[in-house]
């Protein structure tokens, strides 16, 4: 039993977590909301020091009237979405084969895992150029073998290359998570309906994907996190042109290059609220699984 | 009763399953492939697999343009520095969450998982004015700082996840024979949670090591780590290829290694113990 003394501990204990937890997100939060109701230009000399002026909902009206907000929303939905349905439609396909007895598995996941652990500008770069360049990538040899025309995949293809990238990129994640449910399938089931005659896409419908509908899920929120902020691979691959500009990058761009902080700040406002809509269904999830 | 599959059935599967394999890997194969050609050889056409003439060159040239230890030394200290960190302020946290659990310990919880959802980009200015202030810009304590309150959430979570594991009677029985809080954490708790520490440590030093957002945006010359390294590459310039690639190798080698070891502790940690 826990006593009144080891709780007051405890809570003791927590404090540093919490206190530094609390601190790193209320301070840059109230600054940020701060700052979105100003006007703050500081190449034209305006300061903190100075005092900001009061600008009301300007920014975030002229955020969301910008020429260039509903593109990025537009781009942000296209690149989640996509590499979404890209890594679950070959996750859950590579974790059957992976689940299938075969020789050299563990060298096999190993392979099928790398990917995951090289580092966001490197996968970038190396796809730019080893595999994308238009005249010397291996994609570029391959198409002129087959007697095709190379493709200039970052400038006619940008965004679909982006996907193909980030992709690659979180494949090894899906994949994972899927397969370690897979694993934890009851094989009797599938076994009573395959001498049933159930057919194979019978099986998958009713039996294998019902019991992934919750590893879908948390791979769909967990990965949609990381996928809204994508930030080095757009960077080092097109830096935002060619309709590659995300919410993310906008804000970005916003706030770094035309240095015009309180309009980045409004929208990084958004972006914050777009997050948290996603993260509250993650946070109903994990929670739930808390009780259990 | 397993089912029974025929050999053909086995050969198929490997053979599919290990194309599938070779063509996700290969970019990185590729990779480290030129890495040990030379320039011209690195864009010949057909592209070349094994007849070339292997050469270190390329390794020699990236070192000579920038200085690979100093980045590599960055990222090792901005890395562990902020995993070592956040696991000490990680241990009592989770300990109290997993064996003095109260009314609010899932909110906590909840609440601290919530803060990793915080959109970087969001608060990319005020951190950077709060970085100026202190005279953090481009120093390897700011970036340590940051990384480990951006990985601190993942960190308890994973440290409860395993803590909750342990048996709480030993902790009992310990108390029952008058052991201090001390004692308990350090002789009785600590050993058994070692395993589950070091996969913590491991998976946490692997995401800082490629975190790609501040380690960009607020380093410079000084305490710029790998991920900037690399970065430098992303300009085109002439025949660079060869050198790309064994930039490339240099960066993502350490790390390969350490993530192999890791690949069950990921699926644990990256999904806050709800997949296991």
């Amino acid at each position: 039993m826990a006593t009144k003394a080891s709780r007051s501990a405890a809570r003791f204990m927590m404090a540093p977590a919490v206190v530094l937890l609390l601190g790193w997100m209320l301070v840059p939060l109230i600054m940020t909301l701060w700052f979105s109701f100003t006007k703050y230009l500081p190449l034209r000399g305006d300061s903190i020091d100075r005092g900001l002026d009061w600008v009301g909902f300007a920014n975030y009206s002229r955020f969301l009237s910008s020429s260039s907000f509903w593109p990025s929303v537009q781009t942000t939905l296209v690149m989640v979405g996509g590499v979404l349905l890209i890594t679950l439609v070959l996750g859950i396909l590579l974790a059957i084969l992976l689940d299938q007895p075969m020789w050299g598995q563990g060298v096999v996941r190993i392979l099928v895992i790398a990917p995951f652990f090289v580092m966001p500008t490197v996968s970038a770069l190396v796809w730019k150029n080893m595999l994308m360049d238009p005249v010397n990538g291996i994609f570029a040899h391959l198409w002129r073998f087959f007697g095709a025309e190379p493709v200039a995949w970052l400038q006619d293809a940008s965004l679909s290359s982006i996907i193909m990238i980030v992709s690659w990129q979180w494949l090894p994640f899906a994949t994972l998570i899927l397969l370690t449910a897979i694993q934890s399938l009851d094989s009797e089931q599938l076994e009573a309906a395959e001498m049933d005659g159930a057919p194979v896409l019978k099986r998958f419908w009713f039996i294998v994907l019902p019991h992934l509908a919750r590893a879908i899920t948390i791979v769909v929120l967990i990965q949609t996190i990381f996928l809204l902020s994508i930030f080095a691979e757009i960077f080092v691959t097109t830096g935002g042109a060619f309709g590659t500009r995300t919410l993310t990058y906008l804000i970005f761009q916003r706030v770094i290059d035309s240095q015009n902080i309180g309009l980045g700040s409004a929208g990084g406002v958004y972006a914050i609220i777009l997050a948290n809509i996603v993260a509250i269904f993650l946070m109903r999830i994990v929670g739930k699984n808390l009780d259990a | 009763m397993s089912r029974t599959v025929t050999k053909q059935r086995k050969m198929i599967t490997t053979a599919a399953a290990w194309t599938i394999g070779l063509i996700i890997f290969f970019p990185i194969y590729w990779t480290i492939l030129t890495s040990f050609k030379t320039e011209a050889q690195a864009i010949n056409d057909p592209p070349l697999f094994f007849a070339f003439d292997w050469t270190l060159e390329n390794y020699a040239l990236v070192q000579e343009r920038s200085d690979y230890m100093k980045f590599l030394w960055n990222s090792v200290i901005i890395a562990g520095g902020s995993t070592i960190l956040g696991i000490l302020v990680a241990i009592p946290a989770a300990w109290s969450m997993a064996f003095v659990p109260s009314k609010r310990t899932k909110d906590v919880l909840l609440w601290m998982l919530s803060t990793k959802m915080l959109p970087a980009v969001g608060v990319l200015y005020p951190i950077s004015l709060i970085f100026v202030q202190f005279d953090l810009l481009d120093t390897r304590g700011g970036l340590v700082v940051v990384l480990m309150l951006i990985n601190l959430p993942i960190i308890v979570w994973m440290l409860y996840t395993y803590f909750k594991e342990i048996p709480g009677e030993i902790l009992e029985a310990a108390r029952m024979d008058g052991a201090t809080l001390k004692e308990e954490i350090l002789y009785v708790l600590t050993p058994m949670a070692i395993p589950g520490i070091a996969s913590t440590i491991l998976l946490n030093f692997i995401l800082a090591w490629n975190e790609a957002f501040w380690t960009l945006n607020l380093t410079a010359a000084n305490a710029a780590p790998l991920t900037a390294f690399i970065a430098s590459y992303s300009s085109p310039e002439g025949l660079f290829f060869a050198k790309l690639s064994a930039a490339s190798t240099m960066a993502i080698t350490p790390i390969l290694i350490l993530g192999w070891f890791s690949q069950k502790q990921l699926v644990r940690g990256l999904t806050f113990g709800a997949v296991k």
